[in-house]
């Protein structure tokens, strides 16, 4: 076996060239080569008690799938994450590793850590390109199983029990399944078709997929039981755009993060010639200091914007997004502007002409400057405004990134289903809601979070829902 | 896919399909609507469901071609399929315990107002209908409201049909006669409907607005659909799609939804355009 590598760095990633990439939609980091993966496995030290593990929300054999690395045996790799993870090259891709698996790992007390995202991604793309097997469909168990929304939670719940024969039907609201995958995450960060080949393996298990149903509209979760289904898991994300409440945020001009990346990733508004429109081009400032924000700003950078702007009320150790995700963002050129709040977008207006077609267009946004006082509840420094410090900025377009709730239209037609005073739906640790044989998991329980984390609720309630419907 | 099991020409520009869509068709309300897609890639564009038939699982969807994606859905022939039909979607229009009702719809909203009309109808409610076309060559549906109003009254803007003029003259002047109606029902262009609320308040009649602002997903997820309403002097945002598309006429700030459905406009005039182009190519 290859001798431990004991460089303090890991093996950097290949990434386009920041000024190339700024201009195109293909993905932006190229993924490990065998050489590469096999020399950064070689630096984990495969330690007795594992610390990498416990800051895996879902358990990942780390050690052990990075020792079949080694030894060059990438398939024997991919078979290990996948008894934890159903959606290893999603999570390689998109896990804020940093805070969780790495920032475990003994390696990074002094030095960096294993990259161990980067080696699941690239075993989960060995996989994808070299392996042909097809998954089996399982014999069937007769039962049957309802799953609302194809986001991670809901592909996850739904993959684990077609596994075990359950006769699984997945009802999806858009016309696409995959949820924040397909329309929030853009594809320079998560192409398309690492998706649509997931929900491919679920169709091969036998999982039916029912895209253009709205549960609580076109059929309801009373519904679904009357119609034979015997447990239903609602993975319903949480979609509801949260807006500022500041004078000016109808203009036209002004967004949601959800409108404008629904727009250019699920309606494909950034291909030549679009059907569904979006702004481009001018100045752009996006309001906000998650992945979701730093996604709309660099889409908006590739749609042909002359200047982005991040506007970020904290400083940049505050800023909530992946590490990775800051650092391209930085090199593609996009300013970040922290420490300043907006308190008002600005319109055109023509007095003399009231048909003017300029009118009613963001021109732009007045900011106060912010500075950090004592710590809030969390532990984070909590911003407060300076005192006559406004100050205007040129802008054309305006896309509000400051969270999400939960969808209320799954509660409001449920009865007996509880929800908390965020509108997230309650849930034990099995996810069982309050409703009998009704679970949920994902960003419909938790609000706004991680894949990982969907995912892993996914996988719980699945295991509820078979030990419930097995007995 | 959805089958498009029956096309019907309205009127040059306004055509009306059955489609086949048990699940929607189960379940849809008058005043709720739906959101298809033509064909893969094709923009999501929200109708509303003119009527039912659940005996064999269709709904009735009546359009008018005003741009590329519904130029592209006027092509579409009986026995094709298009992409995708989701619904039903919104708030169903709240008809219970009105008794005596006027329904003021414009162009292509008349076929909005239809269902309602007709749920007005059957419940035994008085209806009054007036209805208003730019000209005799765009009248829809005459024969359909003549069947379910007590009182129909067709307007046009030329004179060239029926009585001439703007659908607010004889609502004026019925207000003015003395016509007690519990709730005025307004579906048409935003500049109609501004009017129809600014002619009922003098006197005091409750007015129902419905609203069709740009959307997208139609579930409440993307936020494009928010119109503001003043409510007791402050202003509230809502989400046409699910809060909507009805709203209390009095409260809609009528200019700001004006504004916001221009957002495209040079967008869709290319596209519009583009689309002419391409059909005309095809055709030689
Ligand atoms: C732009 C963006 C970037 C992100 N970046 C990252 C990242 O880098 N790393 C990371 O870990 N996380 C990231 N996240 C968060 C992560 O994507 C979410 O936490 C995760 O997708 C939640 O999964 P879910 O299954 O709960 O729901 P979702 O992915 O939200 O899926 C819910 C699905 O349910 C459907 N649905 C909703 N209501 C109904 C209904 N009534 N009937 C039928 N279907 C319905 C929706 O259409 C949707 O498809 C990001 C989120 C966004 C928006
Ligand atoms: C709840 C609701 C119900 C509606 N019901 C009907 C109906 O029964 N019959 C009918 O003829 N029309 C109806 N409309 C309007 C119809 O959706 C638009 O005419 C259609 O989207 C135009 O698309 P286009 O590509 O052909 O035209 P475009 O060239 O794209 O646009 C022409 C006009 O349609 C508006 N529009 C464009 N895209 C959208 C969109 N995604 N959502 C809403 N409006 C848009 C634009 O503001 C513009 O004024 C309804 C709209 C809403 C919101
Ligand atoms: S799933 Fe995420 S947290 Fe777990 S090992 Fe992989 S990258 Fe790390
Ligand atoms: S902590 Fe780091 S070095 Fe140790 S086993 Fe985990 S990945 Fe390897
Ligand atoms: S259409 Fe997206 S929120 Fe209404």
């Amino acid at each position: 076996m290859a001798k431990a590598n004991m460089s303090l760095t890991r093996n950097a990633m290949p990434v386009q060239d920041a000024l190339v990439r700024a201009h195109n939609f293909d993905e932006v980091a190229l993924g490990y080569t065998e050489e590469q993966a096999i020399d950064e496995a070689n630096r984990c030290l495969n330690c007795k008690n594992m610390p990498c593990v416990d800051g895996c929300p879902v358990k990942i054999h780390i050690p052990e799938f990075i020792s079949k690395i080694k030894e060059g045996a990438f398939e024997d790799a991919y078979q290990i994450i996948t008894k934890s993870s159903s959606l290893p090259a999603v999570c390689g891709r998109v896990c804020p590793q940093e805070t969780q698996c790495e920032s475990k790992c003994v390696r990074g007390i002094k030095g960096e850590s294993v990259g161990i995202g980067r080696l699941e991604r690239f075993v989960a793309d060995w996989h994808n390109t070299f392996c042909t097997e097809e998954p089996v469909k399982p014999t069937s168990n007769g039962h049957r199983v309802a799953i609302v929304g194809s986001g991670p939670s809901g592909l996850t719940c739904a993959g684990d029990l077609a596994k075990r024969g359950y006769d699984v039907t997945v009802y999806e609201a858009l016309h696409t399944a995959g949820g924040v995958l397909v329309y929030g995450i853009p594809e320079f960060r998560l192409p398309k078709k690492i998706v649509a080949k997931e929900v491919d393996t679920l169709k091969k298990l036998g999982v039916h997929i029912e895209t253009n149903v709205v549960i609580g509209k076109t059929l309801t979760i009373d519904e679904l039981f009357e119609m034979g289904y015997e447990a239903v898991f609602v993975g319903s994300g949480a979609g509801l755009p949260n807006f500022m409440g500041i004078p000016g945020e109808s203009l036209k001009g002004v967004y949601s993060a959800n409108e404008f990346l629904t727009r250019s990733n699920l309606m494909k508004s950034y291909l030549q010639n679009p059907e569904t429109p979006i702004m481009k081009g001018g100045k752009v400032a996006v309001v906000g200091g998650g992945n979701v924000a730093m996604d709309a700003a660099r889409t908006a950078l590739r749609l042909g914007a002359e200047k982005v702007y991040i506007i970020y009320r904290r400083s940049m150790e505050e800023l909530p997004a992946r590490r990775e995700e800051v650092e391209h963002a930085e090199e593609e050129g996009i300013e970040f502007r922290l420490l300043c709040n907006p308190t008002e977008i600005l319109g055109y207006n023509n007095p003399d002409d009231a048909r003017d077609p300029k009118n009613g267009f963001v021109t732009g946004m007045t900011c106060v400057r912010m500075e950090l006082g004592e710590p809030d509840e969390r532990g984070r420094r909590r911003p407060v405004v300076i005192p006559d410090s406004e100050f205007t900025i040129a802008v054309d377009t305006v896309i509000m990134s400051i969270g999400t709730s939960p969808n209320p239209l799954i509660k409001s037609t449920t009865e007996g289903l509880e929800v908390n005073r965020w509108g997230g739906i309650v849930v034990n640790e099995d996810g069982l809601t309050s409703r009998n044989a009704v679970y949920a998991g994902g960003d419909a329980v938790t609000g706004a979070a991680t894949v990982i984390s969907a995912m892993g609720a996914g996988k719980t309630a699945a295991n509820a829902i078979d030990e419930a419907l097995s007995k | 896919m959805y089958k498009i099991v029956e096309k019907k020409i309205l009127n040059p520009t306004v055509i009306q399909l059955w489609i086949e869509a048990p699940l929607v068709a189960n379940k849809a309300k008058p005043g709720q609507f739906i959101i298809l897609r033509v064909d893969e890639d094709g923009e999501r564009i929200p109708l509303t469901v003119a009527g039912v038939n659940k005996d064999n699982g269709t709904v009735k969807i009546i359009f008018q071609v005003v741009g590329r994606t519904t130029k592209k859905l006027s092509y579409k022939e009986a026995g094709e399929y298009i992409q995708d039909f989701v619904g039903p979607l919104g708030v169903a229009t709240h008809l219970d315990g009105l008794r005596k009702v006027c329904i003021v719809g414009g162009g292509v909203g008349c076929a909005i107002a239809m269902p309602i009309a007709e749920a007005l109808h059957e419940m035994g409610a008085h209806v009054t209908s007036i209805i208003g076309f730019r000209n005799k060559d765009l009248l829809i549906l005459e024969d359909e409201f003549k069947a379910c109003s007590d009182v129909l009254r067709v307007m046009t803007d030329d004179g060239s049909y029926g009585e001439h003029g703007n659908v607010t003259v004889p609502l004026k002047e019925m207000l003015e006669a003395g016509e007690k109606f519990d709730m005025i029902i307004t579906i048409g262009p935003l500049i109609m409907m501004k009017f129809v609320v600014a002619t009922a308040k003098p006197f005091g009649t409750p007015v129902t607005a419905s609203m069709n602002p740009i959307m997208i997903d139609g579930t409440g997820m993307c936020g494009g659909c928010r119109l503001t309403l003043n409510v007791d002097g402050k202003k509230v945002t809502k989400f046409a799609c699910v809060d909507g598309p009805d709203f209390n006429g009095y409260e809609i700030d009528f200019d700001e939804a004006m504004s916001r459905g221009r957002m495209y406009a040079d967008f869709e005039r290319n596209a519009y355009e583009s689309s002419c182009n391409l059909f005309k190519k095809e055709v030689k």
